[in-house]
C-alpha cells in the first residue's frame, strides 16, 4: 500500500492520546487507594487536556484523508458491518469521555458515590468509562486493518495487540514527561510501565516483522485471471499513464529504503526511548524524559509508515508491467 | 432473486478495448456526471475507468500465447467491499444484484477500494468518490432504448461477442449454460467473494488422427496381395508418358 500521510499521523497521535489517558487514570486509581501520593485535580485536568488535544490533532488529520470531510458525520452509520464506522463513533466517544473527567478533575467533584470513604470516585467512575471506549477505540482502530483478510500482513491478532502496546507505551512515555515537570512523585510510576510496555511492544513488533517476513501468499497471478499454467507474465496492464491502482496500492520506493525505515523505526521507537527513560529516572533529568518521548514518536510515524507500505494488496498482481 | 453477470470468453476477446472505449463513453456522459480524465492529451494521461483490458502471455518462447483479459468489477455475490463502507454509500441490490457507490453518501474514505482484492474500484479524483462498473443499471432498465439494446455498453460494443450479459441464478440463461458448458470459472476464488462474473477459459480445437486413419488398414489390394513388384525395365506407361 502507499502509505497516507494522514492516517499514519492519525493512528500515532490518537494512540498517544489513549495511552496518555490509560497513564493519568492509572496513576488516580493507585492513589485513591494510597499507593501513590495524591495529586492535584488540576494535575489529571490538564494532563486529560492534552490527551484531548492528541486526539484532536489525530482526528483533524484523518480529514484529510477524506475525499468529503464533510460528509463525515455520515461514517457513524454502518457500525453493525463497517469497524471504520465503529472506529467514528468511539473517537468522539472517548475525546467526551476525556473532556468530562478532565472537567471532574478540575472542579473537584468529589462525592462518595459507593460509600467506601475513598478520593476521586467520581473522576474514576467517569475514567473507568473512559477507559472502556479507549480500549475499545484502540480495537477498533487495528481492526479496520486486520479485518481485510486478503492483507495478509495485517489480517493478524498481531496487528490489534501492536496498536495497542504501541499506543500506551507512546502514551506512558509522554505521561512520564509530563509528570517529571507537574508532579515528580509519579515519574518512576510512569516511567517503569513506559519502559515495561515499550519492551512488551518490541516483542510483539518483532514477531509481527517475523511473521509477515514468512507469508506464503495465498493469490498469485495464476488464481487472479485463472490460468493454470508456472509460466505467467503480464504484458500489459491496460493503460499507461497510471491510475488510482497503480497510485494508491504502491508506495514506489525500493527494498532498500523499506529495510532502512525498517531498521529506523526499531531502534527509534524501542532501544531509543528505553535507554532515555531510564537514564532520565536514574539522573532525575526531565529533558532526557522529553526526548524519550520525541524520539518514541518520531520513530511511531516511520513505524506506521512501514506497517502500511509493507502491505502487499492482491490487486497489485493486475498491475505489473505498464506496456 | 436476479444476480446479474457478465460472463467474458477469453477464447474469443482479441484485446481491441472497444469495451473500454464504449464504457468510458457511456459513463462520462450520464446523470452521474463525467468519469474523471487527467492530463488526456499531455504526457501522462489518467483518469477513472471502470474496465480494463489487460494482456498475459502464457507459457515460454516460443511455446507462447496471448491471453486478452477484460477486468472490471465481479459483482460478487459476497462482496467484501460493501460491509466496510462506514456510510452505507456502497451497496448491493437487492433485486439484481448490482453492486452500486451512492455518489451522494461516500465521504471518499478509500476503505473500500483496499477491501476489493480484484482493485476494481477507482477513486474519481475530481468528484473525490469511489467509481466502479455499474453494469450500465442507466441503461439496461432504460425503456426509451429498444429492448435488445437495454444491455450495458461494452456487451453491446464488443465486435467479437466475447461478453454475455444476463442473470446467473436462472439456470437457463445464455450466461448460466456458457458458464456450466464451457467451463466457467471465478477470479481469485479463494477468498470466498463469489463473483458473479465469471470467464470462461481459452478453448483449443484440436483433432485427433491416428495411425490408422492415414494408412488404409483395410485396403482390398493389400488383402488379396495383386500387387506386383515394380520393374526396372521400361514399360509400355513410360512409352505413353
Amino acid at each position: 500500500m502507499n502509505p497516507a500521510f494522514s492516517v499514519v499521523l492519525l493512528t500515532t497521535l490518537i494512540g498517544v492520546g489513549q495511552g496518555l489517558f490509560l497513564a493519568l487514570f492509572s496513576s488516580q486509581a493507585y492513589t485513591s487507594v494510597n499507593v501513590l501520593p495524591t495529586q492535584p485535580g488540576d494535575y489529571y485536568a490538564l494532563g486529560a487536556l492534552i490527551a484531548l488535544l492528541f486526539l484532536v490533532g489525530g482526528l483533524l488529520a484523518s480529514f484529510f484523508h477524506l475525499g468529503h470531510p464533510e460528509r463525515a458525520w455520515r461514517a457513524a452509520a454502518k457500525w453493525r458491518t463497517s469497524w471504520l464506522s465503529r472506529e467514528v463513533i468511539a473517537l468522539p466517544a472517548v475525546m467526551g469521555l476525556i473532556t468530562l473527567y478532565a472537567l471532574v478533575n478540575w472542579l473537584g467533584l468529589d462525592n462518595d458515590l459507593y460509600g467506601l470513604g475513598l478520593s476521586g470516585q467520581v473522576a474514576l467512575t467517569v475514567g473507568a468509562a473512559g477507559v472502556a471506549t479507549t480500549l475499545a477505540l484502540f480495537l477498533c482502530t487495528a481492526m479496520i486493518y486486520a479485518a481485510i483478510k486478503f492483507l495478509q500482513e495485517w489480517a493478524s491478532p498481531l496487528t490489534v495487540v501492536n496498536y495497542f502496546l504501541l499506543g500506551t507505551a507512546s502514551g506512558f512515555t509522554f505521561a512520564t514527561a509530563y509528570a517529571a515537570l507537574r508532579a515528580p512523585d509519579l515519574v518512576s510510576f510512569y516511567g517503569g510501565w513506559a519502559i515495561a510496555l515499550t519492551l512488551a511492544a518490541l516483542l510483539t513488533r518483532v514477531a509481527a516483522l517475523f511473521r509477515n517476513a514468512r507469508i506464503k501468499r495465498v493469490s498469485t497471478l495464476q488464481t487472479a485471471i485463472g490460468v493454470r499454467h508456472t509460466h505467467v507474465q503480464q504484458r500489459s496492464m491496460g493503460m499507461m499513464g497510471g491510475a488510482y491502482n497503480t497510485r494508491e496500492y504502491f508506495h514506489g520506493r525500493t527494498v532498500a529504503f523499506l529495510k532502512s525505515v525498517k531498521w529506523f523505526f526499531l531502534v527509534l521507537v524501542f532501544p531509543v526511548p528505553v535507554f532515555l527513560l531510564w537514564a532520565g529516572l536514574v539522573g532525575e533529568d526531565s529533558t532526557l524524559l522529553i526526548l524519550a518521548f520525541v524520539a518514541q514518536y518520531l520513530g511511531l510515524l516511520f513505524e506506521r509508515w512501514f506497517f502500511f507500505a509493507q502491505a502487499n494488496h492482491p490487486q497489485n498482481l493486475y498491475y505489473q508491467v505498464v506496456g | 432473486m436476479t444476480q446479474l453477470t457478465l460472463v467474458i470468453d477469453l477464447n474469443v476477446c482479441v484485446g481491441c478495448h472497444a469495451c473500454v472505449t464504449s464504457c468510458k463513453q457511456w459513463n462520462t456522459s450520464g446523470e452521474a456526471g463525467p468519469l474523471f480524465d487527467d492530463n488526456p492529451y499531455g504526457k501522462n494521461p489518467t483518469g477513472t475507468f471502470f474496465n480494463r483490458v489487460q494482456t498475459y502471455e502464457i507459457g515460454e518462447y516460443p511455446c507462447t500465447e496471448t491471453l486478452h483479459f477484460p477486468k472490471s468489477c465481479l459483482h460478487c455475490e459476497d462482496p467484501p467491499c460493501v460491509p466496510v463502507c462506514p456510510t452505507g454509500a456502497s451497496y448491493k441490490r437487492k433485486e439484481d444484484g448490482i453492486v452500486l457507490v451512492d455518489y451522494d453518501k461516500c465521504i471518499g474514505c478509500k476503505y473500500c477500494s483496499w477491501a476489493c482484492p480484484y482493485g476494481a474500484r477507482e477513486l474519481d479524483e475530481k468528484q473525490q468518490v469511489m467509481k466502479k462498473c455499474t453494469l450500465c443499471v442507466d441503461r439496461i432498465y432504460d425503456t426509451s432504448i429498444p429492448e435488445d439494446r437495454r444491455k450495458p455498453a461494452c456487451v453491446i460494443s464488443c465486435p467479437t461477442s466475447a461478453r454475455l450479459f444476463g442473470d446467473v441464478h436462472d439456470p437457463e440463461s445464455d450466461v448460466s449454460i456458457a458458464i456450466r458448458e464451457s467451463g466457467g470459472y471465478a477470479l481469485m476464488p479463494e477468498w470466498g467473494t463469489k463473483p458473479a462474473n465469471h470467464y470462461l477459459p481459452r478453448r483449443k480445437t484440436k483433432m485427433r488422427i491416428h495411425e490408422d486413419e492415414l494408412v488404409r488398414a483395410d485396403n482390398p489390394l493389400k488383402k488379396e496381395d495383386i500387387r506386383h513388384e515394380v520393374s526396372k525395365d521400361a514399360t509400355l506407361d513410360d512409352w505413353l508418358m
